[in-house]
């Protein structure tokens, strides 16, 4: 009897249903919540039935019915619409994964800060319960249940639809779907503050919910193309930290830790966006990592490969951050001297990783007193342990 | 039906377009104006005179006081006001950016609570 991880898969699923019915989030929550409560009760004494999320769907369903009854006579506009919609909406196996969908566009709509968005999709798709993502995200417990609460609420009030976008605005929309579970699995890689480099449960959520978007949009490359990508870097999670927890470069891995199975389906992915020929960021850079995992060490990498796929990219993006990871494969292929030009005219003063990369290529030329204060300027800027103490190892290292 | 006031933003103390210029603005404004009216989605529209015109009215221990305005003090100003009926937020927005295209200067959509 597994309750807690039925919630976890199911939760998302039900709620979509539910919305669908109600045309209200909160009403949704709080009718799937008590369907949960139920089935915690019953179902230790009459085992789980051969269709959780039915059940709990159904279950769901005429606990709202049976409230909205209650409600309808305080002549509630929505109550009675709703009853109307819900005694009419027969049951449909099908589309429940359109309901998903549908949900997923309205946490991501673009009238909605990304914090919130970020927040509802965690907790409306991924069934996250408040505390887990006021924990992930370092804000205090209130303050999450502030945001949510808000967002929902403009959502009813300002009438946020609830429905896939139209043909025209669908690409954008897709991205901005994309950029939120990529901000999630990124927060998830490296904390931006904190002791733990890596908080794997928001990794493994996102990768979840990027799996659930290429079943729900298998049209989409770009989809395909960030599940790749989250399974090609999250393949290296176990080799990135060494014994003592701290960070282990990309040139260091033992590559027999690299998982094999993400590695496998990362690939998959890349060769399927390949055949589809309609490329896109995420694909790029899924291809790039693709690369690196076909390398059985690191000198058997193929950089000029990753260069051109870089060159593609920023032309594609061509943003700051682009042109410094470009820059990194510039100096495997044209020596640290050509890569360390490109990356003195970008404008990225704020960024650690500009630092880091710059003291590295110095370090590699020989400037070694200007490399340890690159690795100062780098230490300066971040406050996550790991890279902390990843870099004062590299600085002390250029000792004079 | 929902429906949502479009206030038309500019920064206080914005230099005011050309005649030309404003000309041309207000026959985009028309245009649009038109198209929501033959989509069935206008309630009504207008622009404002300056913040300066303003005349603030309030009631204290209940005697009624007149006082030079504005009573918002604020970095952006409305400059006119626009109301739509729309299905949803996402039919609101697309007036909206007509409507900022039309004055060049940013619209703000907020939902008018129904009855």
């Amino acid at each position: 009897m597994d309750v807690e991880r039925i919630f976890r898969e199911e939760y998302g699923r039900a709620v979509a249903v539910l919305v669908r019915a109600f045309r209200d989030i909160g009403m949704a929550e709080e009718a799937v919540q008590d369907a949960f409560a139920t089935a915690l009760e019953r179902w230790p004494v009459t085992g789980v039935p051969p269709s959780p999320a039915g059940w709990i769907i159904t279950t769901a369903r005429n606990r709202a019915i049976d409230r909205v009854r209650r409600e309808a006579s305080r002549a509630d506009r929505h109550a009675q619409a709703a009853l109307v919609h819900l005694t009419e909406t027969p049951e449909d196996e099908n589309a429940v994964e359109d309901d998903r969908l549908r949900l997923i566009f309205t946490c991501c709509h673009p009238a909605l800060a990304t914090p919130a968005q970020v927040a509802l999709t965690l907790r409306l798709l991924g069934g996250l319960t408040t505390t887990e993502i006021a924990r992930a995200f370092l804000v205090p417990e209130p303050t999450m249940a502030q945001r949510l609460v808000r967002a929902k609420a403009k959502i009813r009030d300002a009438a946020i639809p609830y429905r896939v976008p139209a043909e025209e605005d669908l690409p954008s929309r897709i991205g901005a779907v994309l950029a939120i579970v990529y901000l999630i699995f990124n927060e998830g890689y490296t904390a931006s503050s904190g002791d733990r480099l890596s908080r794997e449960d928001l990794c493994a959520e996102a990768i979840r919910l990027g799996r659930l978007l290429v079943a729900l949009l298998p049209k989409e490359p770009e989809v395909a193309g960030l599940l790749a990508l989250m399974l090609l870097v999250q393949s290296r999670r176990d080799a990135r930290t060494g014994a003592a927890g701290e960070l282990v470069p990309l040139p260091e891995q033992d590559r027999a830790r690299w998982s094999r199975t993400m590695i496998a389906e990362g690939q998959r992915l890349v060769r399927a966006c390949l055949r589809a020929n309609r490329p896109g960021p995420y694909q790029i850079q899924a291809a790039i990592n693709a690369v690196h995992a076909d390398a059985a060490s690191a000198a058997d990498t193929d950089w000029p490969q990753i260069l051109q796929l870089y060159d593609h990219l920023s032309a594609l993006t061509p943003t700051p951050i682009v042109a410094l990871n470009r820059a990194v494969a510039v100096a495997e292929v044209d020596g640290p001297e050509a890569a360390l030009a490109i990356i003195e005219r970008l404008d990225l003063d704020s960024y650690h990783l500009l630092h880091a990369i710059r003291a590295d290529f110095l370090g590699r030329l020989g400037r070694r007193r200007e490399a340890r204060a690159a690795y100062d300027a780098a230490l300066a800027r971040t406050a996550n342990a790991a890279e902390r103490a990843f870099l004062s190892g590299k600085r002390a290292a250029l000792a004079p | 039906m929902n429906q949502y006031l479009l206030s038309i933003c500019y920064p206080a103390g914005a230099v005011p377009p050309a005649p030309e210029a404003l000309q041309a603005i207000m026959k985009e404004v028309n245009a649009v104006n038109q198209e929501m009216k033959s989509a069935g989605a206008w309630v009504f529209a207008g622009g404002l005179h300056g913040p300066d015109t303003a005349t603030v009215v309030r009631v204290a221990s209940g005697e009624v006081l007149t006082t030079d305005g504005p009573f918002i003090e604020s970095k952006e100003q409305i400059g006119g006001i626009c109301i739509v009926k729309a299905a949803d937020l996402d039919e609101a927005l697309k007036w909206a950016a007509k409507l900022a295209r039309a004055v060049t200067v940013p619209v703000e959509v907020r939902p008018l609570q129904s009855h």
